[in-house]
């Protein structure tokens, strides 16, 4: 068994968390967690929906910043995939999509302020860099025969428009759709930096320990996801892509002058504005390096790590709660309910609440990404051991289990989860906001003492450790020869 | 002569028309959420319908999530009048030149901080910080906001001047709560052993009755220095009219309403000037929050 590469590499990574382990600081300092948990969960099944006069307004404004956020993604996505190719365009796409959401969130914040182009940027930017790259794929899968068989003469925009558009429309749709949901959990967290999207009205009710408020929001996220077959139909689509930028609310209006003193000051590091140049700056780049940027990139791969390995572990044990070759249809409803549940609520809420519960350290944000993330790759293995068929013999419970399925989808469940290690870190260095020492915390830091220049050039720092996790996975996805379609 | 009523009309109404549109430009304001969100929310619409009505224009107050972004708003324009803290009050004319510190509360002449302890750790009140040092050392400690007065500034100045360290190594865990009602909270269910806080957010919240005082108790009270302070922006008078500065602060000078100075809690306003909040800015640049 030790010699499959696949058992090796994943005991390397099991090993690595365990040694991270030792380094991270895991615990729960809340006194009286569990009564906290438990009045949490009493709020949810006791949820106030008429709590806040502007819950539904919030709602609204959460699917709006999400449709027009997403269909200029799609758009600018689609026109950077048709030059995939030229590696300047590679370059950009990795590096707008390696920053996350609310860091866009943060910086736009800064010179739009609260005018909604902020919210729309925020999620249009990073959303384009990764339909880029995964439209692009699609597109290079298509088969190329029809092309081959157009009569010499034809423009490169008919042939394109008429063999290789139809070949991929399927996919391309599915992924899009599929987008909108990512979409709307992205326009739910701007909330938490004063857009005017449910995040806003969640963190306000938490902080103070209105339980049932919260829940009752939460209650209608989950509604208004899982409903999404419902009322998101494609000839609706277009009403509402046209309709989207009318609710996104008047904000306050951009003074343009914002605009370029952000850019031509704010993030221009300090000794150069003051006109100490060079000599000024590598002090001040050495201070910002040693003492911010380092332990933020440490104590962000530290708990990327064991955040990766918690999410396989919970994956593996997830998925027979969708899977048909165990258990009865009313259990596997139940698991299919937990497994959207636990998919469907950003890591981000999922990790603010678990730290007001247990109070700060890495466990609530392991657990956190481990419950979001496990929950979206059991639910693909769960799925996929459904086409099995397995003989009208074979082993039941647990040694059907480790020695039927387990083994027959652990390709998949690898390449999903290194698909995932990327997302996993860019989520960890985000959840830094929250009080957990990853490189986050420091960029919030920048920003709270008004200091651009600093936060911008840790935003750099973390996008380019996104972009070298990025690298490394689909090194070892090669490697192993792993194959996945994109989650999100 | 019809002509001439007709051009008069033309005119008067053209004096009208942008007269309302003078009146219709709305002069915005936000505070930095220092306290629970509901509160603030009742207390500066109050002060908004007040200041409508006092200064005739529109007047709209916006919540915002974090010291930063009031700040941030401020200093964009998007914003042109702030009740911020001392340090964020600072930070914000730092940025806006010809911005003032135009109004202050009667209790922020002489604003402290308390460091309150959870009473399972057995932390005593004292006079002098030097004494507590041993029972310090080592437990968990939260600040407020990170952009915080009395929340961070004034007690990581007293933890380093006093202890000569920073605050993370002399403590087994530092974090930040985000606001004073919030380290009260976590303090008092013993999420972390201490904190600093706003010595008016517990006052307000004692006498409210909302304090178990059998958890958490003040172990140590800072001196006195300048706090929360109404900030404006200079170019006010160019966007609203000629002396709408000195209108603004006369209004706020002379809010009386007691129900609204009892939501802040203050017992009143009265004038401030920039140079007021020089020992905070000094304080600041010593701790390296400020270049």
């Amino acid at each position: 068994m030790l010699s499959s590469p696949t058992v090796r590499t994943s005991l390397i990574f099991l090993a690595i968390a365990l040694v991270g382990l030792l380094f991270a600081d895991i615990a729960i300092t809340a006194s009286n967690p569990w009564r906290d948990l438990g009045n949490f969960f009493l709020g949810v099944i006791t949820p106030n929906f008429f709590s806040s006069e502007g819950l539904m307004t919030a709602l609204l404004r959460t699917v709006a910043f999400a449709f027009v956020g997403v269909a200029l993604g799609s758009v600018c996505g689609f026109l950077l995939a048709l030059v995939y190719k030229s590696l300047p365009v590679r370059i950009f796409s990795a590096f707008v999509r390696a920053i996350h959401e609310l860091f866009w969130a943060l910086i736009f914040l800064q010179f739009f302020g609260f005018h909604p182009l902020t919210g729309v940027l925020a999620i249009a930017i990073p959303y384009a860099g990764i339909f880029a790259k995964v439209y692009s794929e699609i597109l290079e899968e298509a088969d190329p025969e029809p092309g081959r068989v157009l009569p010499p003469g034809t423009g490169n925009i008919t042939a394109f428009l008429y063999t290789r558009i139809p070949d991929c429309w399927v996919k391309m749709r599915t992924y899009t759709s599929y987008r909108l949901e990512c979409g709307l959990r992205s326009s739910a967290i701007l909330g938490f930096v004063g857009l005017p999207t449910l995040g806003f009205y969640l963190e306000a009710s938490f902080s103070q320990g209105l339980y049932s408020d919260a829940g009752a929001m939460l209650i209608l996220f989950y509604v208004l996801i899982a409903t999404m077959p419902f009322w998101v139909r494609p000839k609706l689509l277009p009403v509402y892509v046209l309709g989207a930028p009318f609710f996104l609310g008047e904000g306050l209006p951009i003074v343009w002058g914002n605009v370029e003193r952000f850019f031509t000051e704010d993030i221009v590091p300090a000794p150069l504005r003051n006109g100490e140049g060079l000599t000024g700056l590598m002090p001040w780049l050495n201070d910002l390096m040693i003492n911010e940027a380092m332990p933020g990139i440490w104590n962000t791969i530290v708990l990327t790590q064991i955040a990766l390995v918690a999410t396989g572990i919970l994956s593996l044990l997830a998925f027979p709660l969708i899977s048909n070759h165990f258990g009865g249809p009313l259990r596997r409803n139940a698991g299919h309910v937990a497994l959207v549940i636990a998919r469907s609520t950003p890591e981000y809420i999922l990790a603010y609440i678990l730290l007001q519960l247990w109070g700060p350290s890495m466990l609530p944000a392991v657990v956190a990404l481990a419950l979001h993330n496990g929950g979206i790759i059991g639910h693909l293995i769960g799925r996929q051991t459904n086409s099995i068929k397995l003989r009208a013999d074979a082993a039941t419970g647990f040694n059907r289990y480790s020695w039927e399925l387990v083994p027959r989808v652990y390709r998949s469940f690898l390449a999903f989860l290194f698909y995932r290690w990327e997302i996993i870190m860019r989520e960890t260095a985000i959840l830094g906001i929250l009080g957990i020492y990853t490189l986050g915390f420091y960029v919030d830091s920048a920003i709270q003492n008004i200091r651009f220049d600093r936060a911008m050039v840790l935003i750099l720092v973390t996008a380019l450790l996104n972009i070298g996790v990025d690298t490394l996975g689909r090194y070892i996805r090669r490697k192993l020869a792993l194959q996945t379609m994109p989650t999100c | 002569m019809a002509l001439n009523l007709i051009r008069k009309l033309m005119v008067s109404s053209l004096f009208c028309f942008t007269a309302a549109a003078a009146t219709a430009e709305t002069f915005v304001f936000t505070a930095i959420p220092d306290e629970d969100e509901t509160k603030l929310v009742e207390r500066f619409r109050g002060v908004a319908d007040y200041l409508s009505e006092q200064l005739n224009v529109d007047v709209r107050y916006i919540p915002v999530k974090s010291y930063a972004a009031a700040v941030s708003a401020f200093r964009n324009n998007q914003v042109q009048l702030a009740w911020f803290g001392g340090l964020s009050g600072v930070q914000a004319r730092r940025l806006v030149p010809g911005s003032e510190a135009i109004a202050q509360g009667v209790e922020d002449e002489a604003f402290e901080t308390y460091f309150i302890a959870n009473t399972n750790t057995g932390i005593e009140s004292a006079d002098e910080l030097s004494e507590l040092k041993d029972q310090l050392q080592g437990k968990t400690f939260t600040f407020g906001s990170k952009g915080s007065t009395s929340g961070r500034l004034m007690p990581e100045f007293y933890v380093r001047d006093t202890f000569g360290e920073n605050p993370e190594d002399f403590f087994s865990r530092v974090g930040f709560s985000g606001n004073h009602t919030r380290t009260l909270r976590l303090v008092e269910a013993g999420t972390y052993d201490v904190g600093a806080l706003n010595f008016q957010v517990w006052e307000k919240e004692l006498s409210d009755g909302n304090i178990d005082t059998d958890a958490v108790q003040v172990i140590w009270r800072t001196p006195a220095y300048p706090d929360y302070q109404w900030t404006i922006r200079g170019d006010v008078d160019d966007r609203f009219g000629e002396g709408f500065k000195q209108r603004v602060t006369e209004a706020l000078l002379n809010l009386d309403d007691p129900e609204l100075l009892e939501s802040f809690p203050r017992s009143g306003f009265i004038p401030a000037s920039n140079d007021d909040y020089e020992p905070i800015r000094k304080t600041a640049e010593e701790i390296g929050i400020l270049d």
